[in-house]
């Protein structure tokens, strides 16, 4: 399938191009911040794009929690050798033992905290500049505020309240040296447009995104995996269940929703129906009000 | 589906929120969870309602101060159109806010409360909407429960409005009657205003024929990046900002001023025929010329301005203000040049649309000034194109951004020709020394009695071969018959004698059309309309020549024919022999020409006669002539 010239999508796709574009042209050092999800792999796919017959000019950085999915990091390194990509990859278990950074404490803890350091860590041995990332901003609420070119200061931080103006098709990646930019390619996509572009496009998508029968415990209305890094609690137990991920997150927090949506048509017609966002699933963005955008003014991408 | 980008202002109570909010949850465009959230919220802060703004405010401060203080975009979409909605607040960041929602949209909302009619915040959105360019305008005039769904009060309320709009020019101007709260004309059809026989508002953003913004004419190509695998591949990666290009036609790169032909269109999928604005792809060219990110690719016979001083409205976004005699970075398209305001023209009250004198601009803002650039910029008029219509300025020192701005043009207005006029005199009409100017024998107003009509200044400009020459001959032979005092000036004639020692570099170009001017000022003062015919390819040099005769008294005429038709024609052999290399800087060919912004006078000559254009350009300055004289001082 192709897609006509002045569909909404070819827009997005266009305007992403040309923002991978600037980066490439007005930064030293950009990386590509590589998830596995699906907005990353479209992040990839997009690069490709922009600078076919040539290589993609940032090499990819993963922030491996040590809780990942084994189907996304398979993903993860075919995809890198099938691009001819760089990729380097922060650890957070790395963090842990080095003794920089804590174990978050209780049942199942998560790392999405403890990311932000090694992110920051990451991008500073690799001394990047840019680091581009797949969010967008019909994700979440402190999201929808940020600019394409999100600039961050000597420590990571994002100030909300001190964003460059963004107009027209202008960017300012100007900096001193130590800040950084993260810039934000699909910030216009949402996430209908994503499966919609996946489907034309025919992108290639790791498994956990189609239903299959997985072991999963309900807790506070989120459906775990089970995997080695979710303990169950003494009244729990796991029962078998056709499910799918809307999103790939951590296993200790992604949660998964029952559904039978095996091709991207299904996954399209049943995201066009369903009355929950996407990160309803993700326990991380339910401890606060504000917990994305506390996370992004330390650092978080 | 196509996409449609629109902004939303309106004031804290027009109930913009819960129009947005309306929007998203009619369409079915917010989910349980956020709504749950909210409404969690809203209990929590003990609002004893579900405050949508909650759903829009999405940082802690907002919340915290129960103020909007950024854009925030929102999404959504029907089977028709996708929509991005640019979600401005109404609060003291106002004019930044505003401008920076609508320089992506291309349709505006502005909210009116039915209760208090038009108010200045609804024509400060107005305003904002138009200097941005925004041509569709929907007033929605909402609280239509709290009138009693009056008829009479819509009516009034959209005259009002109108009448006030026919002075910004918006081309497409729709009310429509709405209550927000209830969901009256939003989404469904109101049972409550049976006189209403519009559409609703989400069928009017569903219809509205949008892109007619967009400049699909000039084909304009700022270069991005260039992609360099190997040494066999150089392509020059960027967006099409206007028009189209297609593989095997002639371009030319700007500043080098050097031509070739686009070779492909390459896309990752492959090469394609043609590219269309807004298309990201990479041109290869047929033959290796040096071009690089800030160079711009574009036909030959469709030029955009270049020029390093520049007209523009600029709105100031820093809380620092602008300081005199500083640097900033000037930024535009893909190029950027080190830049001063040179002068500050004036300030617009927003409030009033008064214009103001001012010193210098603080935050917020907004009003003309005119910027000098270190190096040239190729831009297009905002009016014409936004996307080499606009620009920003960046402090050097903290890197911020300071400034938007866009461009209306070369620096001449009414204020800066008297100041050119005063320059002109003063600083560069130079004169011997010891001479001293002892005024005019028999004074000007007298000959042009004698002669029965004014003395004028009809200045040819265009291509080599484009029939400057002969129409002027033409056009001088019908004025002469009617008993006018005449003079022809010709490129060729000067440069035997007079401009003999000149060659055809920029600078002796200058001087050339400098002396002419000075010539023709001499004829000018005897009752002469001078006609004078040259190249005069520099627009800068065309106004030193115009700031020498008084406004109304120089009348540009642009020989507007296409530079192919030119070469075919090619009288003089002089294309030929540029392309052959044999002549170095030919206008069109390997030096640039810059087309007229607002010529007094602009006519085509291909398929036409010389007598049928001569006559239409003697018609055009006859009113001149014959009333200047019995009105000049």
């Amino acid at each position: 399938m192709t897609l006509p010239a002045r569909s909404h999508l070819r827009q997005l796709e266009s305007e992403s191009i040309f923002l991978m574009r600037e980066v490439a042209a007005q930064f030293e050092r950009p990386v590509l911040l590589f998830s596995g999800g699906k907005d990353s792999i479209l992040m990839v796919h997009l690069a490709q794009k922009a600078f076919a017959p040539a290589k993609i000019p940032f090499s990819l950085v993963h922030v491996d929690t040590g809780h990942n999915f084994p189907e996304t990091l398979e993903f993860r390194d075919r995809l890198v050798q099938q691009v001819g990509a760089t990729l380097h990859v922060g650890s957070v278990q790395a963090s842990i033992d080095s003794g920089k950074q804590k174990e978050e404490e209780g049942l199942n803890p998560s790392r999405n905290r403890l990311q932000i350091l090694t992110l920051l860590e990451t991008l500073d041995e690799l001394k990047a500049d840019a680091a581009l990332g797949g969010g967008r901003r019909d994700e979440e609420k402190a999201r929808a505020k940020e600019r394409f070119f999100s600039h961050r200061d000597r420590f990571g931080q994002w100030d909300p309240k001190n964003q460059r103006p963004e107009l027209w098709n202008i960017f300012n990646g100007r900096k001193v040296m130590g800040e950084h930019f993260r810039v934000f390619p699909l910030s216009n996509w949402t996430e209908m447009d994503v499966w919609q572009y996946i489907a034309a496009e025919e992108v290639d998508i790791p498994s956990l995104y189609f239903s299959h029968r997985r072991k999963v415990v309900e807790r506070d209305g989120v459906l775990l995996a089970e995997s080695e890094f979710n303990q169950l609690e003494d009244d729990e137990a796991w029962t078998e269940k056709t499910v799918r991920f809307r999103t790939i997150g951590d296993a200790s927090c992604t949660g998964a929703t029952e559904s039978t949506a095996s091709t991207l048509d299904e996954i399209i017609a049943e995201v066009s129906a369903t009355r929950v966002t996407e990160r309803g699933g993700r326990h991380d963005d339910k401890q606060s009000e504000a917990a994305m955008e506390d996370r992004k003014k330390q650092g978080y991408f | 589906m196509d996409l449609l980008r629109f902004t939303t202002a309106g004031s804290v109570d027009d109930g913009k929120s819960t129009l947005i909010g309306r929007l998203l949850h009619d369409t079915k465009s917010i989910f349980e969870d956020q709504l749950e959230a909210v409404e969690d919220a809203s209990n929590r802060r003990g609002e004893g309602y579900v405050n949508l703004a909650l759903l829009t405010d999405g940082l802690r401060a907002e919340r915290e101060q129960n103020i909007t203080i950024d854009v925030a975009y929102r999404y959504f979409a029907t089977p028709r159109r996708k929509f991005i909605i640019a979600d401005t607040p109404g609060h003291v960041q106002y004019t930044r806010n505003m401008v920076t929602g609508a320089s992506t949209a291309e349709l505006a909302i502005v909210l009116i409360d039915a209760r208090n009619g038009v108010l200045t915040q609804s024509k400060r959105h107005g305003f904002i909407a138009s200097l941005l360019g925004i041509t569709h305008v929907l007033v929605a005039i909402n609280k239509m429960d709290l009138v009693d769904w009056s008829q009479e009060v819509f009516d009034r309320i959209t005259e009002d409005y109108a009448e006030f709009a026919q002075k910004l020019g918006v081309e497409d101007l729709t009310f429509i009657p709405i209550s927000a709260l209830k969901g009256d004309n939003v989404v469904d059809e109101s049972e409550n205003m049976p006189w209403y026989h519009g559409s609703t508002l989400l069928h009017h953003l569903d219809h509205v024929n949008v892109g007619s913004h967009r400049n699909l004419v000039d084909f304009r190509f700022p270069v991005q990046y260039v992609i360099r695998p190997d040494q066999d591949y150089r392509g020059y990666a960027g967006r099409v900002a206007s028009g189209t290009i297609r593989s095997g036609e002639e371009i030319m790169v700007l500043p080098s001023g050097q031509r070739t032909s686009i070779k492909s269109v390459d896309t990752f999928d492959g090469p394609v025929e043609e590219a269309l604005t807004g298309d990201s792809v990479a041109l290869t060219t047929a033959d290796e010329l040096d071009i690089s990110r800030g160079d711009m690719i574009v036909r030959p016979l469709n030029l955009p301005v270049v020029a390093t001083e520049i007209d523009a409205m600029l709105c100031w976004m820093s809380d620092e203000p602008m300081k005199g005699g500083t640097q900033y970075w000037f930024r535009q398209t893909t190029r950027e040049a080190k830049a001063f305001i040179s002068r500050v023209v004036y300030k617009i009250d927003v409030d009033t649309l008064h214009r103001e004198d001012v010193e210098a601009f603080g935050f917020n803002d907004i009003g003309r000034v005119q910027i000098q650039t270190a190096a040239p910029i190729f831009f297009d008029r905002y009016e014409m194109n936004r996307e080499t219509g606009s620009f920003i300025l960046i402090d050097p020192h903290t890197n911020n951004t300071v400034a938007v701005g866009m461009i209306r043009g070369t620096v001449r207005s009414a204020e800066k020709l008297a100041e050119q006029l005063h320059e002109a005199t003063t600083v560069e009409r130079k004169a011997s020394p010891d001479v001293v100017w002892e005024g005019w024998n028999v004074p000007l107003k007298v000959r042009e009695e004698k002669n029965g009509h004014a003395a004028a200044v009809v200045w040819f400009t265009g291509l080599s071969g484009s029939g400057k020459s002969s129409i002027a001959r033409e056009l001088e032979q019908m004025l002469f018959a009617e008993g006018c005092q005449t003079m022809l000036l010709d490129g060729d004639q000067v440069r035997h004698g007079l401009n003999g020692d000149l060659g055809f570099s920029p600078d002796a170009r200058k001087e050339n059309i400098r002396r002419v001017g000075e010539v023709a000022n001499l004829f000018y003062l005897q009752g002469n309309i001078v006609i004078c015919t040259f190249v005069s390819p520099f627009q800068m040099d065309r106004e030193r020549a115009r700031a020498l005769f008084p406004e109304g008294r120089f009348i540009e005429v642009f020989v507007d024919t296409p530079l192919e038709e030119c070469e075919r024609r090619d009288s003089k052999g002089l294309y030929a022999k540029a392309r052959k290399g044999e002549i170095e800087q030919m206008t069109g060919i390997s030096s640039p020409y810059e087309v007229p912004e607002n010529p007094e006078i602009r006519v085509e000559t291909v398929g036409r006669e010389v007598t049928e254009v001569a006559d239409e350009i003697r018609l055009a300055i006859h009113e001149v002539v014959r009333r200047g004289g019995a009105a000049h001082p």
